[in-house]
């Protein structure tokens, strides 16, 4: 992969603006699915983002309706393609720098909405990423890996851009397309697969839009999100749900603690760090909100969460929460203390948890300079630079065995017998709750 | 001393006991109990063995009780198995049938039955049984002998029982450390249904429950053939260990208490009574609440039939069982557990008698020792086999030897 020298100042920093209903967003479609996914998304929704379209090949960007087209071409392709080879979107989009460069000028975040995989995709959008940070905008990635079955090299492809996309975003997004399977069946077709895929994706990109862009009570920061996706980036989950009527911030856990992408809830438990953002027309009640957050803290009581609330007036009598999932990939035994204890964290449900314990509140600005000179390989966990550890394992053995308490007698030491969650050593009256006088 | 060909031994290595059963088989290919070994388990937890140097010691004090009783030499068992870790399904094996003339062929039926053991199991698991259901001819089903009839395309069901080797080679090689040879392995639940039920019960459709003390095994029979089959581990253990934590007493004690005063159900009349608890000089050490005891116990019996019920849902069983349930295992013996069975399972229960066995009255009547009883019956279809097999070796002989003499 073709290095390049130049350092990108990280001039993001200084210019983050904090009123949030005045950022200028754009959302970038790459390669062919990215820009079908980004077509999906310019409906309408998300008013007030510019939306732009980039591929090396020409007929995905005429179908496309973004504002923005760029075309990377060079003779050298004869209007063809990358074929399938990152190495080639890659040169291309450096030989376009500039181009792509002035395409993010005066934005202050770019949202790169690509599927890994092929060559237009994978290579171009860490250029991509590089060249909205030397503009100085912030630059969120909404990435889908490929199917398994599409094979090794398009795997691989796809893992190595995604390396290389942390290198370089703030801040990446990943789902895994092969977590789709859980929501198919046998009779579904390849097109609704794509299209279950797509919709998950955008249902992240929608959360966090909202997120970002509605009046906040309890806000989050751009820079919370991007503490929380960094580093952990093969193993997030997200889930959109909604819910309505008087009970809806019941309907909003039932819902999400069903939901396939989070495992039915145990994602949540084996959680490092889980993001929340509710929306609420203005009807919302602290309660509800307290509601909502208590019970998804009880569910990871080992993850550090930063939670939002955001007002839609639109949103009366309904109310609708995204979560961001991150887990530590495996094998990685201390996870990486989340550089983020900021001000937007005035959340009553978690202060406690994290304020005591992390004095060093500047820690957020220290974001790495994206070198992209570095080869590709995993970035170093940040806990050198933090020192801290994380109390999370026992608590987290805690939360599948909620009644550890329960001397187990002479099933102590075998093997527990498991039944969809039970344990059945644990006596039957105990975990029923049947009182005994 | 009796011919040793006939003799078949069925060895359960159980949570609460193990216990050797010594069967004659008759002439006319039906068992007769001669001798029964038992001792008390202590090497082995929810069905598995745990400490390898006192099951040993069990099983050669069960062994040689067996065989002072029936005063024979014990040179192989029959195996029973058992732990969670025991599954069933059902396959179907599909095979073309080649020959010009269309008829099926003994090697076809060989064929088509290894087709439906070709499973893919996980490379841990290993095939315990692979019994066959049903025959299908061109998609025509009841078929249960299907040599000589014409088709084109046969099929069989089968239905596989697998389980972990590993965990499944530990008991084998605990019998063989002890020169023992291992005949077979046989899982246990399929061995209790063997010594229960009749022909009739099982075309009718049955459910065997066998809850011993660390496990409880299930069996479905229904059309004749073997449906579904299940192991849970859990049993009388978890009972007493229940009792042991809600009551706060000895595991010792709670094992007796529920002996002596246990039942599946609650009834009217064990409100506010209580039992004293006595040391060995007579002073008063414990009370304990008699209304207590059986919630605790009727919770958890009634827990099992609940997954069990559960289970046999998910098959899509639960309307074949027209001869109903029968229950075995040491925790048959709870008073009213047939009550308690009858109204989770929403069948008629009934508690097991073994069938079309003679011998020891003492043992036949032990809902306890049906398992090893089965064993034993296991063993004596597979010895009716080879006996067939080496009469048939004998015939040939016979024939030739006449050729030879004229």
């Amino acid at each position: 992969m073709k290095n390049n020298d130049e350092i990108p100042p990280a001039a993001a920093e200084n210019s983050l603006p904090q009123l949030p209903s005045a950022r200028t967003i754009k959302i970038f479609g790459v390669g062919g699915a990215g820009i079908i996914l980004g077509d999906a998304l310019n409906r309408g929704e998300f008013s007030g983002a510019d939306f732009g379209a980039i591929d090396t090949e020409g007929g995905s960007l005429a179908a496309s309706s973004a504002a923005v087209k760029i075309h990377l071409e060079t003779k050298l392709l004869r209007g063809m393609g990358t074929g399938g080879d990152p190495e080639r979107g890659h040169a291309l989009a450096e030989e376009q720098f500039p181009t792509l460069k002035a395409a993010c000028e005066g934005a202050e975040m770019i949202f790169i909405v690509v599927g890994l995989g092929g060559g237009a995709g994978s290579g171009v959008s860490p250029v991509l990423a590089r060249a909205a940070r030397e503009a100085g905008a912030l630059a969120l990635a909404f990435v889908t890996l490929p199917f398994v079955c599409e094979g090794n090299r398009r795997q691989q492809q796809a893992l190595q851009s995604l390396e290389q996309l942390k290198q370089v975003a703030d801040g990446v997004i990943c789902l895994p397309n092969q977590k789709a399977f859980k929501l198919i069946d046998e009779n579904t077709s390849v097109l609704d697969t794509f299209r279950i895929t797509g919709s998950l994706l955008m249902e992240g990109v929608r959360g966090v839009w909202q997120l970002l862009t509605r009046p906040g009570l309890i806000q989050i920061h751009f820079d919370d999100l991007c503490a929380l996706v960094r580093d952990r980036h093969s193993e997030s989950a997200f889930a959109f749900v909604e819910g309505a009527g008087p009970a809806r911030s019941r309907e909003v856990i039932e819902k999400l603690l069903a939901h396939p992408l989070l495992d039915e809830g145990r994602a949540l438990a084996g959680a490092n760090a889980v993001m929340v953002s509710l929306t609420g027309g203005k009807d919302l009640t602290m309660a509800e909100v307290n509601r909502v957050m208590e019970k998804i803290n009880r569910h990871c009581e080992g993850a550090q969460v930063i939670m939002g609330a955001a007002l839609d007036p639109g949103m009366a009598n309904r109310m609708s929460i995204a979560v961001i999932v991150a887990k530590d990939p495996p094998g990685r035994n201390a996870a990486p203390a989340p550089a983020g204890n900021p001000q937007g964290q005035n959340g009553p449900c978690d202060s406690a948890e994290e304020g005591a314990e992390n004095p060093a509140d500047n820690s957020r600005f220290d974001r790495r300079p994206p070198s992209s000179s570095l080869p590709v390989h995993p970035r170093e966990p940040a806990i050198s630079r933090h020192g801290r550890v994380r109390r999370d394992k026992s608590k987290m053995l805690q939360i599948q065995l909620p009644l550890a308490i329960v001397s187990k007698g002479r099933f102590d030491k075998s093997e527990p017998t498991i039944h969809q969650g039970e344990d059945l050593d644990i006596p039957t009256y105990i975990r029923r709750g049947v009182p005994l006088n | 001393m009796f011919d040793d060909t006939n003799i078949v031994v069925g060895l359960e290595i159980g949570t609460s006991k193990v216990c050797a059963v010594v069967g004659e088989v008759k002439a006319d290919g039906s068992l007769n109990v001669i001798g029964l070994g038992q001792s008390r388990s202590r090497g082995v937890r929810k069905g598995e063995i745990s400490d390898i140097a006192q099951a040993e010691e069990d099983v050669r004090n069960a062994v040689v009780e067996a065989e002072q009783m029936a005063d024979v030499e014990i040179r192989s068992v029959f195996l029973g198995v058992t732990g969670g870790h025991i599954r069933g399904f059902n396959n179907r094996g599909v095979h073309p049938v080649v020959s010009a003339d269309r008829e099926i062929s003994e090697e076809d039926v060989q064929d088509v039955i290894k087709n439906a053991k070709a499973i893919n199991l996980p490379t841990e698991n290993s095939v315990i049984h692979a019994i066959r259901q049903h025959f299908f001819i061109d998609g025509q089903d009841g078929v249960t002998t299907p040599v000589g009839m014409l088709g084109s395309r046969l099929e069989v069901d089968v239905h596989v029982v697998h389980g972990i080797t590993n965990r499944l080679q530990n008991s084998i090689r605990l019998v063989k450390g002890l020169q023992l040879e291992v005949e077979e392995i046989v899982f246990n639940g399929l061995a209790s249904s063997l010594a229960i039920l009749t022909a009739e019960q099982k075309e009718l459709g049955a459910l065997v429950i066998d809850i011993g003390g660390g496990t409880t095994d299930f069996v479905v029979y229904a059309d004749g053939a073997i449906k579904h089959t299940g192991a849970i581990a859990v049993g009388g253990d978890h009972v007493s260990n229940d009792l042991a934590y809600g009551l706060k007493v000895p595991l010792s004690r709670a094992e007796k208490l529920k002996l002596e005063h246990g039942s599946a159900l609650l009834d009217k009349e064990c409100k506010g009574q209580t039992v004293t608890i006595t040391n060995d000089l007579g002073l008063v050490l414990k009370v304990v609440n008699v209304e207590h005891l059986r919630q605790i116990m009727s919770l958890r019996l009634e827990e099992i039939f609940q997954l069990i019920a559960q289970d046999l849902e998910q098959a899509g069983l639960a309307d074949y069982l027209r001869a109903g349930v029968f229950l075995c295992g040491g925790c048959a013996r709870i008073p009213n557990i047939s009550k308690l069975a009858e109204r989770t399972l929403q069948m008629p229960v009934s508690a097991a008698q073994t069938q079309s066995i003679s011998g020891l009255r003492s043992a036949l009547d032990q809902p306890e020792f049906v398992a090893a009883i089965g064993l034993a019956k296991f063993g004596s279809f597979k010895n009716r086999k080879r006996e067939g097999k080496s009469l048939l070796v004998g015939g040939l002989k016979s024939v030739l030897g006449r050729l030879l003499q004229r």
